[in-house]
């Protein structure tokens, strides 16, 4: 069927294009051929994806990729995206999937929050010249240790992170080959974690990352056995991300490779079907089943991890988490990335991460149950002050995922779901994937993450806290701009100036 | 083999690689802790008297070297019996309860009794037999890979939900007690395949199923699970011709891409 939709970006090409085709081969969507009877480069802007990835590359910087100034007449009721949208499902009939966090302006609340600095009353400290702590122990903490000089005391099963920030799960299937390679390096020269998300882990990658591996357990139970449990650092059980609350997912056969299957240990070709829920969990009590069951099979050594979206009850699901025994809640926000989530869920399901973290925080503080589990909050970390902000509002550390593949070189496109990701970051065609160098991408992921903690290191200093420990749920720190009355309140915090 | 000094006063040695424990007073996690030890140190098999309730019983017995032991369970062991099982055997002497075998990678359960809901959930290798009936939503996701193909054989029949995302191995019911009433099978199935003896109807399976009648590979399969089934069970005084013999329905996914079309890009093609 004809697509009656129009085009999102228009291609414009210089006189400098000397019709080398650089552009053609770098655009997997094929907008760009050669007329060889014109001896012309020929755009289809049909096809672009706004990706960047041929500007960046044209070797003459002849190409611009803009929004198409094309229009539907203004209607505050139709915006371009509902009339579009009606038109791809007039055509396809199916659910609208997409790529990358919700783009929807919903307050940013990171945007809205002011940190404070000492003055005078109270010296900052400086970080050039004197220790600041940023290392960070998730886990389990005890109500009370009785220590011994000659006896190690014994602690839960806890993750030590040199930096309050962890790559979040991304799946070698949703991501590719290099690009989980490069994440796995570049964590464990930071002396964080990745996530490998539900996914499995290649066997050729076990023993080499095992120590800074979380592994993922989630409803489809991919790649799981206990082997792959027991080669990790901790074990992270998904019930739900920020991008797609309450649904499953599916990994499209296509995607599943040979080397998927065999890392996911399911059949080459065939869809990979996460379930909604875990069908063996259908309550809290269930939940404490499967997290006992996971101590049990790595023999109580690795702390469990469980993941959920942020969600309206999400105080309330936290307090039953906490007490079924996890010792890590992670949370993930609205904003949260996905590879691939129908639209309609991804926009319009779920809270913002600020809100949540702050609910959740103080909702376990009253319950006398917040050293029982760390919380690493994620969806929505852009920067370092957003992971200040977060640890202020009572989380542990934070996850970054879209953060991670930027660094990467994604430009959030939001084209994961087609797989053919012109960066080589969400694909598995092999051609597009080598485009993606493990060590240069792991190198630029190292790199972010230590601009990052020296960043996290000089705001605390200014705020004359010399350990991370200190600003976790410090809302003292914070002061609110823009914000109405409620969201003051559930953020915790005062309005500037107050 | 070295005497192994055990600080439980229950166990006691009767042979060489052997022993019996008593689990009347035990919580899950003491009776798991022991059975990791006995491995440990070199046990080969296990019986445990009186269990009451205690979880996960196979679970704590991963070890990189791939030991593994049998373990023999008289009363009636708690939820998730042998759940990421790896290699090991277990025989219940009784019912087992919910999620046996969940997530299991290899080894063998066999119940002598019935076991609950959600029996070899998200099961991966290794074999299930089970003499009596299972409950709903059992071979959940079952998956295979390889030379990984796990197989559940069931004497009695299932409740509903049997095989849902079914990704691969083989679920057998013989139908022994009565005929399979249940109805909800196989949505989202995608790969594998269930026999059951008797009749199916349309109303009784999700659209992603084809019914159809085995054929002769399918006989060769059935053939020896059945045969490892009787082996079991060999009270049952069963013939495997005889079983054979009557009339089979199998249940195979129409796709291996069940919701392929389910989904459309906000991509132009
Ligand atoms: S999709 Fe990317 S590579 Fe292709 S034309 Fe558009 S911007 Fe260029
Ligand atoms: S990962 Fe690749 S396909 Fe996905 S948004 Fe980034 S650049 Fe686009």
């Amino acid at each position: 069927m004809r697509s009656l939709v129009l085009p999102e970006f228009t291609i414009s090409r210089s006189e400098e294009c000397d019709r080398c085709r650089a552009c053609e081969h770098q655009c997997p969507f094929g907008a760009h051929t050669y007329d060889v009877s014109k001896d012309k480069m020929i755009s289809d802007s049909y096809r672009c994806a706004g990706c960047q990835r041929c500007a960046v590359f044209c070797p003459k910087g002849a190409i611009e990729i803009r929004p198409a100034p094309s229009f539907y007449r203004p209607n505050a009721s139709w915006s371009r995206e509902r009339i579009e949208d009606i038109k791809r499902q007039a055509e396809s009939g199916g659910v609208l999937l997409t790529g990358c966090g919700s783009d929807k302006p919903f307050r940013i609340y990171w945007d809205h929050m002011l940190l404070n600095a000492s003055q005078v009353t109270n010296p900052s400290i400086d970080p050039l010249r004197e220790p600041m702590e940023l290392r960070t122990f998730l886990g389990s903490k005890p109500d009370r240790l009785s220590l011994r000089s000659d006896t190690d005391t014994a602690t839960d099963p806890f993750l030590m992170v040199e930096t309050p920030v962890l790559f979040s799960a991304m799946s070698y299937g949703a991501i590719s080959y290099n690009a989980f390679q490069a994440l796995a390096i570049a964590a464990s020269r930071s002396g964080t974690f990745f996530n490998t998300g539900e996914g499995g882990m290649p066997s050729e990658m076990k023993s080499q990352f095992k120590k800074h591996a979380i592994v993922q357990v989630a409803s489809g139970r991919f790649g799981i056995d206990a082997e792959y449990l027991n080669c990790a650092a901790a074990v992270e059980i998904k019930i739900g991300q920020g991008a797609k609350p309450g649904i499953g997912g599916h990994l499209p056969g296509e995607k599943v490779s040979q080397h998927v299957a065999a890392t996911r240990m399911i059949p080459e070709g065939t869809d990979a079907i996460s379930p909604a829920p875990h069908h063996d969990i259908y309550s809290i009590e269930d939940l404490e089943m499967l997290i006992s069951a996971i101590k049990e099979v790595t023999n109580y050594e690795k702390p469990v991890i469980v993941k959920v979206a942020a969600v309206h009850n999400i105080s309330a699901i936290a307090s039953g988490i906490v007490r079924a025994g996890a010792d890590i809640l992670a949370i993930d926000g609205v904003r949260g990335g996905t590879g691939a989530a129908p639209k309609v869920i991804r926009d319009n399901v779920g809270i913002p991460i600020e809100l949540a973290i702050s609910s959740v925080d103080r909702r376990l503080r009253d319950e006398g149950i917040r050293e029982r589990c760390s919380i690493i909050a994620g969806g929505g970390i852009r920067c370092s002050a957003d992971v200040v902000k977060a640890i202020a509002l009572g989380a542990d550390a934070v996850y970054i995922g879209t953060a991670a593949l930027i660094a990467m070189g994604c430009t959030l496109c939001q084209r994961c779901h087609t797989g053919r990701c012109s960066w080589g970051i969400c694909t598995q065609d092999p051609g597009l994937m080598r485009r993606l160098n493990v060590d240069d991408a792991s190198r630029r992921l190292v790199n972010l993450l230590s601009a990052w903690s020296h960043e996290i290191k000089e705001m605390l200093g200014g705020m004359g806290i010399n350990a991370i420990e200190s600003l976790r749920g410090n809302r003292d720190q914070l002061r609110g701009i823009g914000l109405h009355e409620w969201e003051l309140d559930v953020l915790g915090i005062k309005g500037a100036g107050e | 083999m070295e005497e192994v000094q055990l600080e439980v006063s229950y166990g006691r040695t009767s042979n060489e690689s052997a022993i019996e424990i008593d689990a009347s007073h035990m919580d899950t996690r003491e009776l798991n802790s022991l059975l990791r030890d006995l491995m440990l140190s070199g046990y080969e098999r296990a019986v445990l008297r009186n269990v009451c309730g205690q979880r996960y019983i196979g679970t704590r017995l991963y070890s990189p070297q791939r030991r593994v032991m049998t373990i023999e369970i008289h009363g009636t062991p708690g939820n998730d019996l042998g759940a990421f099982l790896f290699g090991h055997r277990i025989v219940v002497h009784g019912n087992a309860q919910d999620g046996v075998g969940n997530t299991m990678a290899s080894g063998e359960i066999v119940v002598e009794g019935r076991s609950g809901d959600v029996t070899g959930m998200s099961m991966r290798g290794g074999r299930i037999f089970v003499k009596g009936d299972v409950g709903y939503r059992s071979a959940l996701h079952m998956k295979e890979h390889d030379q990984k193909r796990p197989v559940i054989v069931v004497g009695g029949t299932s409740q509903d939900f049997l095989g849902e995302y079914m990704a691969g191995g083989v679920v057998i019911l013989l139908g022994l007690y009565g005929a399979h009433t249940a109805s909800f099978i196989g949505s989202g199935m995608h790969g594998g395949v269930i026999y059951i003896r008797g009749e199916i109807g349309e109303e009784q399976v999700n659209s992603h199923v084809l019914i159809s009648r085995p054929d002769d590979a399918d006989t060769e399969i059935l053939g020896s699970q059945i045969s490892a089934f009787i082996e079991r069970f060999p009270d049952l005084s069963l013939d495997v011709d005889c079983i054979l013999d009557s009339e089979w329905t199998k249940l195979s996914p129409r796709s291996s891409r069940p919701y392929g079309k389910l989904y459309a890009s906000t991509a132009p093609d």
